[in-house]
């Protein structure tokens, strides 16, 4: 390998392409949407719809091309992947557009992934194809938060018991905070995946995730949150109160592992190693918006950003801007490395926690500090400075506060077990 | 295709300079800084890694390797070592490189042979001016035309080595062109004066002069690149990675020390590293030091792909002073009372680290 920064050709074409998406689909319609909360983006919905379908037709007839075994098969060698570097790209230009938007696109999701990452072939198929076809949109989405179990997930007290009378398993329990739950479960035929103990005194190695799937008896949407920012964003909460599911909607292995830390709650764990950049680069759109229209508006005021010049020549404001800049820059690239490094089948969780605490932290700084630059119109609803300054600070929260991914970096660093450094 | 992994070749480099850098360095820093006199022969061994003979050109006796990547990898690594020992080692290079980028044949021909002997090169480069604003595009150094000599006039601050060097390239305002420029001078010219060794609050093993040109009167052949002259914007970027590497080496030095520091300090029963509030310092260390690191490459692989990096350049090397400072602030709080004994590395890297929004021109990739 050598060190290089070159986005590949195709992944740049992609992002122009998302670019004019968000400019059509997205940024006319953000501040409405965020006036109106609970309102869906059907504009962007609609043209995303048929184009998230196609690609998981795609990965799904892939994969079942794969079970069927090549006569005298010689396999191509494998090209280096890009597919983490193309997913940053997107992310971060569709939440560019807008954030809250973006997390309504229709497609599996948080859930979708972690199918992907330790689903069986006959699950993947089983739970994907509803994301493979039809004219109406589908949702997943992931349920873990509850009341008494935010950080501390392990804390968790949603409850997975097996009935072998019926072969199924009984699930109880409150879940909170899932994006996308209600579109999911009620606006959909589509899934969310739930974490529950199937024996709490087994801690840890007791937590398994199951696919619980539209119209599943037992399930409700319990209160849609309103919040500071990413308002159109679904953010619900949804109870079990005996919710049966199927013997084989259960995600790895039923069984509870007999060591501390199970193998299936670190499989679930490793999942953040992809959703944390990936949440990282969707923070960095909304700092880029904020920070390009910053930059723009100070132009248009005769106020250019002169690099190279010493420090005694440069304003104060220019001295901010470039401070902004080069911050953002900063988290820019430790989410580009967290996500080539998983290109390369690299071990990422360490650059993966470090990407999310600098790009969590950069982007609140940067969309605060550019509402306060940008004075009387920077604080009003007139321009969307200060909803991007409202939908900056959820990526320094979801996914792992800025706090816990920083005790992520130190454990690691130091060497520590979580008991070593709580 | 994004990628973060160095080539084995650069591996294998780097690996070098760490054991160097470890088994040389680190032994003699200390004694070094408190004599404020170099470590000679760690400095020669540090020479004959041969960074800055494998840059000159192949055609005359070198490998012809002057990439900035790899340039800023080594810097680091060399840095992380000691600030003072990198510094003196690649101080040839700051007049090797620009010469070898912008050099007539003649001008070549006559100085990148010197750097390939077995001793550190007898040449540097003068760059920074004295007094508290300093701005690389308004050079008070003045070289102006009169009877077919180049007239040279003005004061430098912070020359590495000048004592004993043979030459110095000492960039100037050319009143020709109203451009920077740089000129090769002969030290033993009349007119070219040595004030003194500065008294410095960090980089004390590294000597350092006050210069002075009186009238210096040069041949025209004295201008690096003859009619053409120099890219001088090109030449600030190359510094300016370079310092950001090296600001990154210092803090990792920093940051490791007081890593294992923490893990080994007992209070209250246990390794202090284990409070929250150590921890998520030595976090935020290695965040930083890791964001610094990827500006100064991808500066220095735009320098690499000859596209303009003035952008990337300035804002790593802006980054990279706050950060050094920081780091190497937090790595002497850490250590706490101990920190503030000088027989602990950590007050040197924080001296060190503090100079480097100053250090305009000491190091070049």
């Amino acid at each position: 390998m050598t060190i290089s920064f070159d986005i590949p050709e195709h992944i740049q074409q992609q992002g122009q392409i998302i670019k004019w998406l968000a400019e059509t689909t997205m940024r006319p319609f953000a501040r409405e949407l965020d006036e109106n909360e609970h309102e869906r983006p059907t504009v962007f919905i609609e043209q995303l719809w048929p184009i998230l379908r196609d690609q998981q037709k795609s990965t799904l007839d892939k994969l079942q091309r794969a079970e069927v075994p090549t006569e005298g098969g010689e396999k191509k060698p494998k090209r280096p992947s890009t597919r983490m570097v193309g997913l940053l790209v997107q992310i971060e230009m569709l939440s560019w557009g807008d954030a809250g938007i973006y997390l309504c696109m229709p497609s599996a999701s948080l859930g979708g992934a972690a199918i992907e990452s330790v689903g069986t072939t006959e699950q993947k198929i089983r739970f994907l194809s509803r994301f493979a076809e039809g004219d109406k949109p589908v949702w997943g989405a992931m349920a873990i938060t509850e009341p008494g179990a935010g950080s501390d997930n392990s804390a968790m007290s949603t409850t997975a018991v097996f009935d072998e009378e019926t072969n199924e398993w009984v699930i109880n329990g409150e879940k909170i905070f899932i994006t996308s739950g209600k579109l999911a479960l009620e606006e959909s035929n589509g899934l969310v995946i739930v974490w529950a103990t199937v024996n709490k005194a087994a801690g840890r190695a007791g937590i398994k995730s199951f696919v619980v799937e539209a119209g599943t008896p037992g399930v409700s949407i319990g209160k849609v949150e309103i919040k500071h920012g990413i308002r159109t964003s679904d953010t619900a909460a949804l109870v079990f109160n005996n919710a049966r599911i199927p013997a084989d909607n259960v995600l790895g292995s039923a069984e509870v592992q007999a060591s501390k830390d199970s193998k299936s709650f670190q499989g679930a764990m490793a999942t953040f190693d992809a959703s944390r950049p990936l949440v990282a680069a969707s923070t960095l759109g909304v700092g880029r918006a904020a920070l390009e229209f910053l930059k723009e508006k100070l132009a248009e005021n005769g106020v250019e950003i002169p690099y190279g010049q010493p420090y005694h020549k440069l304003t104060a404001v220019q001295r901010d801007v470039m401070g902004m800049e080069s911050q953002l820059h900063a988290a820019y690239l430790l989410t580009l490395r967290s996500v080539a490094m998983m290109d390369e089948g690299l071990h990422n969780s360490l650059e993966a926690s470090m990407a999310k605490v600098k790009a969590g932290k950069v982007v609140t700084e940067v969309a605060q500090k550019a509402v306060g630059l940008l004075g009387a119109l920077g604080y009003s609803r007139e321009w969307l400075v200060e909803k991007w300054m409202r939908d900056a600070k959820i990526g320094d929260i979801y996914e792992g506060t800025g706090q816990i991914n920083t005790l992520v970096v130190a454990r690691r660093i130091l060497g520590y077990s979580r008991h070593e450094l709580a | 295709m994004v990628s973060f992994t160095s080539t084995e070749d650069q591996q294998l480099l780097i690996s070098t300079i760490n054991r160097y850098a470890v088994n040389d360095v680190r032994k003699v820093a200390h004694e070094a800084d408190e004599a404020s006199t170099p470590a000679s022969d760690v400095v020669d061994t540090g020479w004959q890694i041969g960074l800055v003979p494998s840059a000159i050109p192949e055609e005359l006796g070198g490998l012809g390797e002057m990439s900035a990547l790899t340039g800023v990898l080594a810097a680091e690594e060399l840095a992380f070592g000691d600030l003072s020992v990198a510094l003196h080692v690649m101080t040839p290079a700051l007049l090797a490189y620009p010469v070898a980028l912008y050099g007539t044949a003649e001008q070549r021909e006559t100085l990148l042979p010197l750097c390939l002997e077995a001793e550190v090169a007898p040449v540097t480069a003068a760059l920074l001016e004295p007094g508290i604003f300093f701005d690389p595009y308004e050079l008070k150094t003045t070289a102006s035309q009169h009877e077919g000599k180049i007239h040279l006039n003005g004061e430098k601050a912070y020359v590495p080595l000048a004592e004993d060097a043979r030459w110095i390239l000492v960039y100037a305002h050319d009143s020709e062109t109203s451009k920077v420029e740089a000129f090769i001078v002969d030290k033993s010219m009349s007119g070219v004066e040595i004030e003194k060794r500065e008294q410095l609050m960090g980089l004390r093993a590294l000597p350092t002069y006050r210069l002075r040109f009186n009238d210096v009167a040069l041949d025209a052949s004295a201008k690096l690149g003859g009619s053409v002259g120099i890219d001088y914007e090109k030449l600030l970027n190359r510094q300016r990675v370079a310092l950001a590497a090296m600001a990154v080496g210092v803090a990792r030095a920093s940051f490791e020390y007081a890593r294992d520091y923490a893990k080994q300090r007992v209070q209250f029963g246990k390794p202090i590293a284990q409070n929250q509030a150590i921890a998520f310092m030595l976090a935020e260390m290695a965040i930083e030091i890791d964001s610094t690191r990827l500006m100064a490459w991808e500066a220095a692989y735009k320098l690499d792909k000859g596209e303009d990096a003035t952008k990337e350049a300035y804002l790593a090397k802006q980054y990279a002073d706050n950060m050094v400072l920081k780091v190497t602030d937090s790595g002497v709080q850490i250590l706490g009372g101990y920190g503030f004994i000088r027989e602990y590395p950590v007050e040197r890297w924080l001296r060190n680290g503090r100079g480097f929004p100053t250090f305009h021109g000491l190091a070049i990739v």
